[in-house]
């Protein structure tokens, strides 16, 4: 089985001492800022990326996958106990999950919500490890046509299954693509867009847009709202073990939950947040057994299936990655220059050329499910007393650690310039309602894209139709065309808008 | 002509611009053709692109009835300029600005700055608790930054440190 032997040469690889600490030092730092509200995973990854600069390769990826399912996994426990939403892919779990901990039930609402995500990470890592081997195969016959084509389909699907409005959406991509192209042409080594600005010709660098847009913009719309009372759950959680009749109905949740987040992640766009909200929903129009909780009443299926969900979309999120090398969200844009930083190119190379990093990765991907696990039931009342901590003494430390690690990455202040006129730009996009997270996607495929088109062209003597007479890569434009079509279908649209409207 | 939405008009104006921008930018690298691009000819396209899609948000924002005109509403500005003003003044201190001669003051004086800068955003700005903020912060980042991952700052001014 070669299944067997790949998973146990990336076991390998994770059960190294330093490995390991990496990977729970990822989980502790990722829960620890995923706990507090109003930060998201993207914000959370660009701000501890240059705690991980320093370290060999296989440990860096090891340790960012461990902080975004901390984010992933802490964002639970901020809308179980405080009635925020940590991230947005945990706006669901705050319906149920705060209803239960109203009623004295957060221990079983955090126990579902954590043995889910376990359940769900296992299932996605083995997933990712069946899928990974025959797609990469499949992507070894794409060509630059089908490779651009592949690339619209991402960004079209990226737009389609996110929420707020598609053509500001595409608009933003396109701004992404065009911001990525700043800096050097590596084929004609003209200097675009740099305005005689040496640091310029490097580009810009996507962490001084994750920090703007993301910690810089949402902090100063977070201030600008004036301060609700956060109602936190202070008593003592108690009981943490769900009863019996709680296993009884979580455990069909929790499969359907997988089941739909595992599917959803693999596509463009989707991840975590658009499993979640689905699972939750298909809860929603399951029937209740007698004696049930109502939802919105505190039923623990409301927590376990979008927890499972948004854990198994996480996961399965990386097959995009890992093995076409295009990022299907934003947290993967994170990843993929995460990767360039340590020189690795992404793609379906990186199997074979990197066999260790990439079966190691897998591997440390279920160690960080079972460390999350291991780490947030037993220290939850940890977790509680960082709650408590006022925003007044958290927003200092969260712009001062952004201006840190924005300098770090180059030891250069022209990218803390930068940063501070991206978070301008951020606030301004919020007070538009332009969501922001296409922006990246766009930016991170820039390079790429434009790379492909130029060696389509060049194949097909700058015949254009070369995208749709190729069948492959007919077939995926033709998808994206659909796509964009049932979007655009008045029945679908209004269903689209309220899918996202869930309160 | 009435603005429908407010939030669609500024919006499909920015776009418009940025992308007559980058097009127009564009134009003074070689452009080439299909088979032989030339660095100006991506960017082209995609400034063309947005240009057009900014005029559609902007045709929308005005044809389009909203039921609340989707009103952009004041600007935050003090959260927003205390924010970025203790962002950069963090650059400020840590590198120093050749330019009018402030040397480089390094680390824990920007920690200090910034801290103060930045919690004047707030709604309750309390000097003594922020000063004692400052030095939590300054000591957690020296241990893991400085010793723990080795980064490379200017921690004490230049001219103390030489």
């Amino acid at each position: 089985m070669d299944l067997i032997n790949n998973l146990s040469l990336g076991f390998g690889v994770a059960f190294t001492f330093q490995n390991l600490i990496y990977g729970f030092i990822g989980c502790l730092l990722g829960t620890l800022i995923g706990v507090l509200p109003g930060i998201g995973p993207v914000a959370t990854i660009a701000m501890l990326l240059p705690a991980t600069y320093a370290l060999p390769p296989i440990a860096a990826l090891i340790m960012l996958a461990g902080i975004y399912y901390g984010a992933q996994y802490g964002g639970s426990t901020t809308a179980i106990l405080v009635n925020l939403p940590g991230e947005s892919s945990s706006v669901v779990t705050v319906i149920d999950g705060y209803q239960m901990a109203r009623k004295g039930r957060a221990g079983p609402a955090l126990a579902a919500a954590g043995l889910g995500s376990f359940f769900a990470g296992c299932v996605g890592t083995l997933i990712l490890a069946a899928f990974a081997v025959p797609l990469t195969e499949v992507a070894f016959k794409f060509g630059p046509a089908e490779y651009f084509s592949l690339m619209i389909l991402g960004l079209i699907g990226a737009v389609v299954l996110a929420s707020g409005s598609l053509l500001k959406a595409v608009a933003m991509i396109v701004l992404g693509l065009l911001l990525g192209l700043v800096g050097t042409d590596v084929n004609s080594g003209v200097a675009r867009y740099s305005f005689d600005i040496p640091e310029l010709t490097d580009g810009i660098g996507f962490i001084v847009i994750a920090m703007g847009v993301f910690g810089y913009g949402e902090i100063i719309t977070n201030l600008a709202q004036p301060e609700d009372k956060r109602e936190v759950f202070l008593g003592k959680v108690t009981g943490l073990f769900p009863t019996k009749e709680d296993f009884k109905n979580m455990v069909p949740a929790v499969l359907r939950g997988t089941a739909i987040g595992s599917i959803l992640g693999i596509l463009p766009g989707g991840g975590a947040l658009l499993a979640a909200f689905a699972a939750y929903t298909i809860e929603k129009k399951t029937k209740l057994r007698p004696g049930e909780v109502p939802f919105g009443q505190g039923n623990i299926r409301g927590v376990a299936a979008p927890e499972s969900a948004n854990n198994a979309g996480a996961q399965t999120s990386f097959i995009p990655l890992l093995t076409l090398g295009i990022p299907p969200n934003a947290v993967m844009a994170l990843m993929v220059g995460a990767m360039t930083i340590h020189n690795i190119q992404p793609g379906p190379q990186v199997m074979t050329s990197n066999p260790e990093l990439f079966w190691g990765l897998i591997a440390s991907m279920w160690i960080g499910n079972l460390m999350l696990i291991i780490l947030n039931l037993p220290l939850i009342g940890m977790w509680i007393k960082l709650l408590t901590v006022p925003y007044r003494w958290l927003f200092p430390a969260i712009v001062l650690f952004c201006a840190i690690g924005v300098y770090s990455t180059n030891n250069n202040t022209f990218d803390i310039w930068l940063v501070g006129a991206f978070g301008v730009v951020g606030y301004v996009w919020a007070k538009l309602s332009v969501e922001p997270a296409p922006l990246l996607l766009g930016f991170i495929l820039g390079p790429m894209m434009e790379e492909n088109l130029r060696r389509a062209l060049l194949l097909s003597r700058g015949d254009w139709s070369v995208f749709v007479t190729r069948g492959l890569s007919a077939s995926l434009l033709a998808v994206a065309a659909v796509m964009l079509i049932v979007v655009l279908l008045p029945s679908v649209k209004s269903k689209r808008e309220e899918a996202f409207v869930e309160e | 002509m009435k603005i429908k939405s407010q939030k669609d008009f500024f919006s499909g104006l920015m776009f418009t611009v940025i992308g007559a921008s980058f097009a127009y930018g564009a134009t003074s690298y070689n452009i080439g053709s299909g088979a032989r691009m030339g660095p100006g000819y991506f960017p082209l396209l995609l400034g063309v692109i947005l240009a057009l899609l900014g005029a559609a948000i902007l045709f929308k924002s005005l044809v389009f009835e909203t039921p609340d005109g989707e009103h952009v509403g004041a600007f935050a500005w003090k959260p927003l300029v205390f924010i970025i003003a203790g962002n950069l003044l963090f650059g400020v201190l840590l590198g120093g600005l050749p330019s009018i001669g402030l040397p480089a003051m390094g680390l824990i004086v920007a920690i200090f700055g910034t801290t103060i800068v930045v919690s004047m955003a707030g709604d309750e700005f309390n000097f003594k608790e922020t000063v004692v903020l400052s030095v939590i912060l300054s000591l957690m980042c020296y241990g893991a930054f400085i010793m723990l991952l080795k980064l490379q700052f200017p921690v004490w001014p230049s001219f103390i440190s030489g």
